[in-house]
């Protein structure tokens, strides 16, 4: 029907996430129908991405620069760490434009019936930066499931007696959510979490 | 004040089936069943798929249903490929609500340990995929009585804990997510013991041990409140039902009498601390709420429930579940829907007129089976009746 070439592409295509047989011969035809606004910019550029980008070795970041960028950016605040799961939840709070501390990436959270271990994560990497010294905040900002909250509780145990706070995100109402709509454990969470007014 | 009764459960709101839509589940390729509020009478042979329809039912609830079948099993036989499915619209106090759930089966290669795999449980809400099952407990409440739990206070305490936690859901449906979690913790703490290789981990135990603890504190005391209320309900009922005296028992239960609940947390995180190389070689763990029990008395006669005749204990239970029904119609606004698997049967005539009058003034929706459709004669007129013969239920004169 079509040559090698296309044939693996089209396999290929079909190993992204959200892409099926059908969508990634889709994906592969489209692309080969604009070869110069699409095919090739999109060939160079993950030649680039395959060349150049690497996980940060201090904070498991992806960059093309090892630190990467914001490890070394002078006006982030080098005393408050944001743990987080992977890398999408790091650009998540990045998209925020809230937190100007710096960052670590754990690379999952522990499942022991999925296989996944305390070596599997980038643990002890947050222990010998805390170790370093300078560190005056530890961020947990773990997702709200079993294994995401295990994992911020064995991050905590790890840490203890390194001389930081250890703070984690708050659990509760959503901005412009309303209370009726809310699941019970939500606003169970946000009761226990009330604040002052 | 209401003229006339029968308009009562109506205005008092209900809780009821009104389509029941079912594929490739048991032995029904398709059914459909189109139904109003009141309690539900099935007749037919042995074999005919009573049951079934009453399994089906119970999937609106967390849990595995009445059967605790694999989900495989669930499946109708020669329809290997095309998984099952349960959809009902409902009537709820809070409004009408439409819930599908299907079996899902596994794909993907087989788990590392290479365990067979079963599969999920997807569930629907309104059109909508809902994560996890325990969205089910917020919108509809099944309880049921089959003929497997004659034996409830003889066997051992699993079936009683399930059955007490079941009516917790009605009440309070975080109890559900709570118990998942538990038991979610709890595998993953197993897993972590018996890893071989390199000693597990402590603060990985410790992070698992402080969920399980959590958890399981508030397992126990939602399950202390319950028996408690359910003890007091029964005890201003009147009627020819025995008056049952209920007790949630278990060491987490026991340190609760004795102090605060904050205490009995750290009480159980302790034992779990200590219990460890114990839990590694016997799987689970050496205590906590999943080895709870619920203890049964009844109170004429001042001895253990399961020391009373076969029919004393089906009473006992019929006692719990129709206390159960009016506190939570009292609560939440309407009576649990009800599965009563040949349940008239093993009753004298005036247990039976009880049972359906009490049925009646709550309003419920009581899914009632039976061979011989002479014992429902009394619900003639009150309730809809059907015939189940090889796998279809068709709409049977009053008997």
């Amino acid at each position: 029907m079509s040559g090698s070439e296309i044939e693996q592409l089209v396999q290929l295509l079909a190993k992204l996430p959200g892409l099926g047989p059908r969508s990634a011969r889709r994906a592969a035809l489209h692309l080969l129908k604009r070869r110069e606004n699409l095919l090739e910019p999109l060939a160079r550029a993950i030649a680039a991405a395959a060349e150049k980008v690497r996980a940060c070795s201090v904070c498991g970041n992806l960059d093309t620069r090892d630190p990467c960028l914001v490890c070394i950016d002078p006006r982030r605040d080098a005393e408050t760490i944001c743990v987080v799961e992977s890398v999408a939840d790091l650009w998540a709070i990045e998209r925020t434009a809230s937190f100007r501390g710096r960052y670590h990436v754990l690379g999952g959270v522990l499942s022991a019936l999925d296989g996944i271990g305390p070596d599997d994560l980038n643990v002890g990497g947050l222990v010998k930066r805390i170790g370093e010294g300078g560190i005056r905040e530890v961020i947990l900002a773990m997702g709200a499931t079993v294994d995401g909250q295990t994992t911020a509780h064995y991050v905590t145990d790890r840490l203890q007696g390194a001389g930081v706070v250890i703070s984690r995100l708050a659990h509760g109402v959503p901005v412009g959510g309303e209370l009726d709509y809310l699941d019970d454990g939500t606003l169970t969470a946000a009761l226990k979490a009330r604040r002052p007014f | 004040m209401i003229a006339d009764p029968a308009l009562a459960p109506v205005l008092s709101g209900s809780m009821a089936v009104t389509r029941l839509s079912l594929a490739e589940f048991r032995c029904y390729p398709r059914l459909r069943l189109d139904l109003d509020a009141r309690p539900v009478v099935l007749t037919g042979a042995n074999g005919a798929g009573k049951t079934n329809l009453l399994e089906a039912l119970s999937f609106l609830a967390p849990g595995r249903g009445l059967r605790r079948a694999r989900l495989a099993e669930v499946g109708r036989l020669g329809a290997a490929d095309a998984p099952w499915a349960v959809a009902a619209v409902l009537t709820t106090p809070e409004g009408p609500a439409e819930i599908g759930t299907a079996h899902e089966p596994p794909s993907g290669p087989v788990s590392p340990d290479g365990e067979a795999r079963d599969g999920k449980r997807v569930v629907q809400v309104d059109g909508k995929p809902s994560r996890g099952q325990a969205q089910l407990a917020k919108l509809v409440s099944v309880v049921w009585l089959t003929p497997d739990m004659d034996r409830l206070f003889a066997d051992g305490a699993s079936a009683r804990r399930r059955f007490l936690d079941r009516l917790v859901y009605g009440f309070d449906p975080e109890h559900a997510r709570r118990v998942s979690t538990y038991e979610h913790a709890m595998r993953e703490r197993t897993r972590v013991l018996r890893t071989p290789g390199a000693p597990a981990d402590p603060s990985w135990l410790v992070a698992l041990e402080d969920r399980m603890a959590r958890e399981g504190g508030a397992i126990a005391v939602a399950r202390r409140l319950l028996a408690d209320r359910l003890g007091r309900a029964i005890a201003l009922a009147d009627g020819p039902f025995p008056k049952a005296g209920l007790r949630a028992v278990g060491a987490v239960e026991n340190w609760l009498g004795e102090g605060p609940a904050l205490a009995a947390e750290d009480r159980l995180r302790a034992a779990l601390a200590a219990s460890r190389a114990h839990d590694a070689a016997s799987g689970g763990a050496a205590s906590g709420p999943h080895r709870s029990d619920l203890e049964v008395r009844h109170l004429e006669r001042d001895r253990p429930a399961a020391m009373c005749s076969t029919g004393e204990q089906k009473a006992l239970l019929l006692s719990i579940v129709l206390a159960n029904a009016r506190l939570r119609a009292l609560e939440r606004g309407a009576p649990p829907i009800l599965l009563l698997d040949e349940v008239a049967a093993h009753l004298d005539a005036d247990r039976r007129a009880a049972l359906y009058a009490d049925l009646i003034a709550l309003g419920a929706q009581a899914w009632l089976t039976g061979t011989d459709a002479s014992l429902f004669a009394p619900l003639a007129g009150k309730a809809q009746f059907f015939r189940v013969a090889d796998a279809t239920v068709n709409v049977s004169e009053n008997p």
